[in-house]
């Protein structure tokens, strides 16, 4: 039973098997001839950038989403998924980095959530504790029982929670979504265990990650996603670290970026950090000046988000140095002239059953700012189209969404602007005129951070470029830095640190 | 204001159909006489406009209603000259329950539907408990003239209904309703959250005041004045096309689902339909709304074949 189960000689039967998958969200292509199989007992990795399509594919896998085109077999027979029950049922279990778990329930009663076994129509709780027990020895876990309750758990043991759940139903195919995000680094170790005992169960595991090292610790084969196409598909064992990240972020830097801050352009410093942290940051030192455009790089979860959060004031910096001011909430941001686009628009940055022109305004009224800069002008700066005042936002598309955002924000004139995924969601002409814009704001006097997923982008606005890691700055790359520059930087594993 | 329109056609319609049964409402003293019996709905329908559009509710201003009534009876007992301190206080009694509602709902994070329902409660115990059941004192021929004279009457809705219109044109209004509509990005954009709503409570309370003013000198005293007030002013918000959860609907259709409301009652009672039902035809309306809210278009077919 401990053997590892990795290159496994006979030839195994094919569990699962996606061919031409497509899809398409309100006419954005998001996947395109994605081609994707597992055999028993493989753990087949798929990696990409943020953005590549790897949750999307596997939310197809799930039944969440519907493909527009391909088709999924499992088993050597095609299926299709209206619901993620209908998944479930084909042997797919899914464990996202969110775990789906009730916390004030004990682990039996999750594991069986929704299809407890009965005895004479009552729920039967010691066949429930039984099987779970047993499922719990066959992982060898003994730090918990199926009576505790799951709020009492660490992250991990709710993982292996998860995976039982996936046993119970007797899944042929498990997909772990970036499982080692939140765990600490011994925890990392005993996951591995546990997908080595589901590999020698003849599961078929599919582990979306972008850290590198654990693919090539874990991994059979190797898949490989970029701007939701297919780049290829490798054994692990015949491909290195660098030409790994070359199929993730080789891609030629083919959009327009207007020019870079000239030497003499960047003027005196906005705002200052000195040793600044708060509960999800540390020792953050950064400056940010005049006429500058500043990148910020990083994974999900390196505190990317957090970092402008604190600047701005909505998530305080708690010590550390911060001039001219620290930002005790978020008026007293607005008040020293900083704003912040957020990441969600719909969710943090938009009123959306609200007209556009209520939206510009939001920031001025809130603040009751006696300086009201004409509607009509910033509509037509910001290059809304139609710039039209009175269509409520929920109705535009998301490039003139954001766009009413940044509206929101020059009433302002600030003197610190704060960009999370200023281009997230938006279609190829809003994209331009936003990074125009950015500059434009920029070469006015702005200081501007920027926070972007993607790579080209990031590189293409950036006059330099901040890479965070677990909420710590890894380090400074000068503009026009390469992608794998970046990458090394924002995805060492210990190893380019 | 386009969600509005269906309640204009329906009211119109039963302005119509009432005028049809009974002529004497076409002339100026029928026609202010209604008036006068919807003034105060209408005022606590923009009071609890306020609220809902802020995405909370108040359930306790029929409460507070019957509060303002029987303290005023007690504390003026007849006498002319006790008239305009005793309405200063009412005033500041309903400005001060608004406050507390706003204050536990925002601070200690208590649902408004809790803070509120525990506020109605707590209001009529009290009355009962000061009262025993049966108000004393008198008001004012001072006091009663506001209810009663439908001059006074009609002269302060149109009051409140400028202010109302006034206020949520101005900031306030308009970072009200985005906080009914996303508080977090309302929130993120400098918007003093809880302090809107805070405020909203209070002009509800206030709205509750002036009601109980004129429902004072319009229906006596009683400790059951204010009774189920609170259902009714939702009931015509809701009417009025506004979306409970808030961010949506206009202050101005809120307050024509009063008059719609009062008019169907009116209707209902010309036609010799007993004001038992009242409650039961209230209940069909507002799930019926709310239900339309969801489907816009049946409501605007079902408007004009309503005539």
């Amino acid at each position: 039973m401990e053997d590892t189960g990795r290159k496994q000689p006979s030839a195994p039967e094919v569990i699962i098997r996606m061919t031409g998958i497509g899809k398409s969200f309100l006419g954005v292509r998001v996947l395109r001839g994605i081609d994707l199989s597992a055999h028993a007992g493989e753990v087949h990795a798929v990696v990409g950038e943020n953005g590549a399509g790897k949750s999307t594919l596997m939310k197809i896998l799930a039944g969440v989403h519907q493909p527009d085109e391909g088709v999924i077999e499992i088993g050597g027979e095609t299926r299709s998924f209206a619901h993620p029950v209908q998944a479930q049922r084909a042997g797919v279990a899914i464990i996202y980095q969110e775990f789906n778990l009730l916390p004030e329930r004990s682990v039996a009663d999750n594991v069986f959530l929704g299809r407890e076994p009965t005895r004479r129509g009552l729920v039967d709780r010691a066949a429930m504790e039984a099987a779970t027990a047993r499922l719990l020895d066959e992982l060898d876990e003994h730090s918990f029982g199926p009576r505790d309750m799951v709020k009492d758990l660490s992250v991990a043991q709710q993982q292996v929670v998860e995976i039982v759940k996936a046993l119970s139903v007797d899944a042929r195919i498990v997909v772990m979504d970036e499982p080692t995000a939140a765990l600490a680094e011994h925890e990392v170790e005993l996951l591995y265990r546990l997908i080595r005992r589901l590999q020698s169960r003849g599961i078929a595991v599919l582990y979306i990650s972008h850290r590198l090292r654990e693919v090539f610790d874990l991994a059979d084969r190797v898949t490989v996603l970029k701007d939701g196409t297919h780049v290829g598909t490798v054994q692990a064992s015949e491909v290195t670290t660098a030409a790994l990240v070359k199929m993730m972020v080789g891609r030629e830097l083919d959009a327009y970026f207007p020019p870079r801050a000239g030497e003499q352009a960047v003027g005196e410093p906005r705002l200052t950090l000195r040793n600044a942290g708060n509960g999800k940051l540390d020792g953050i030192d950064l400056e940010l000046r005049a006429g500058e455009i500043v990148g910020v790089a990083g994974l999900q979860g390196s505190g990317r988000s957090s970092l402008v959060k604190a600047i701005f004031g909505a998530e305080p910096f708690t010590r550390g140095e911060v001039t001219p001011v620290r930002p005790g909430n978020v008026r007293e941001g607005i008040a020293a002239g900083i704003g912040l686009v957020t990441e969600d628009r719909k969710a943090e940055g938009l009123v959306l059953n609200q007209s556009v022109r209520d939206n510009a305004l939001l920031v001025v009224r809130a603040v009751g700012s006696r300086s009201r800069a004409a509607v009509a002008d910033l509509l037509e700066r910001v290059r809304l189209t139609p710039p039209r005042q009175d269509t409520e936002v929920k109705y535009l598309s998301g490039g003139n969404q954001q766009k009413v955002v940044l509206a929101k924000w020059l009433t302002l004139a600030p003197k610190v602007l704060l960009f999370d995924e200023p281009t997230r969601g938006v279609d190829v002409g809003a994209k331009a005129a936003i990074h125009d814009l950015m500059r434009e704001l920029a070469d006015g006097g702005t200081a501007i951070l920027m926070i972007s997923s993607e790579l080209p982008e990031l590189i293409g606005m950036s006059d330099r470029i901040v890479v965070l890691r677990d909420g710590r700055i890894a380090g400074h790359l000068p503009a026009g830095a390469t992608e794998e520059a970046v990458m090394a930087l924002a995805a060492a594993d210990g190893a380019a640190a | 204001m386009k969600r509005a329109i269906p309640i204009f056609l329906v009211l119109a319609g039963l302005l119509v159909a009432i005028a049809a049964a009974n002529p004497f409402f076409l002339e100026p003293a029928g026609f202010l006489a209604f008036l006068k019996r919807v003034a105060p709905l209408a005022i606590l329908a923009a009071g609890q406009y306020f609220v809902i559009v802020s995405g909370e509710f108040d359930l306790s201003v029929g409460s507070l209603v019957t509060v303002e009534v029987v303290v005023a009876a007690r504390l003026i007992d007849g006498d002319e000259s006790m008239t305009w301190p005793v309405l200063a206080l009412l005033i500041v009694i309903g400005l001060l329950v608004g406050l507390v509602n706003g204050l536990v709902t925002t601070k200690l994070r208590v649902p408004s539907f809790i803070t509120t329902l525990g506020a109605m409660l707590i209001l009529s115990g009290a009355v009962f408990l000061w009262t025993g059941g049966a108000p004393r004192g008198a008001l004012s021929q001072g006091f009663r003239v506001f209810g009663r004279e439908g001059v006074w009457a009609v002269l302060i809705l149109l009051v409140v209904v400028t202010t109302a219109v006034l206020l949520m044109r101005a900031d306030f209004g308009r970072t009200l309703v985005a906080v009914g509509d996303n508080e977090k990005a309302a929130r993120l954009s400098g918007v003093r959250v809880d302090r809107a709503r805070v405020l909203a409570f209070m002009i509800s309370g206030l709205s509750a005041a002036i009601a109980g003013i004129l429902l004072g000198g319009f229906a006596g005293v009683s400790a059951q004045v204010g009774q189920s007030l609170e259902f009714q002013a939702i009931t015509a918000v809701v009417l009025g096309g506004v979306v409970l959860g808030g961010g949506r609907g206009h202050v101005v259709a809120a307050i024509a689902g009063a008059f719609t409301l009062e008019a169907l009652f009116t209707l209902l009672n010309l036609h010799g339909i007993s004001g038992a039902l009242e409650y039961a035809v209230q209940g069909v309306i507002i799930i019926a709304a709310v239900a339309a809210g969801g489907l816009r278009l049946p409501a605007l077919r079902l408007s004009p074949s309503k005539v």
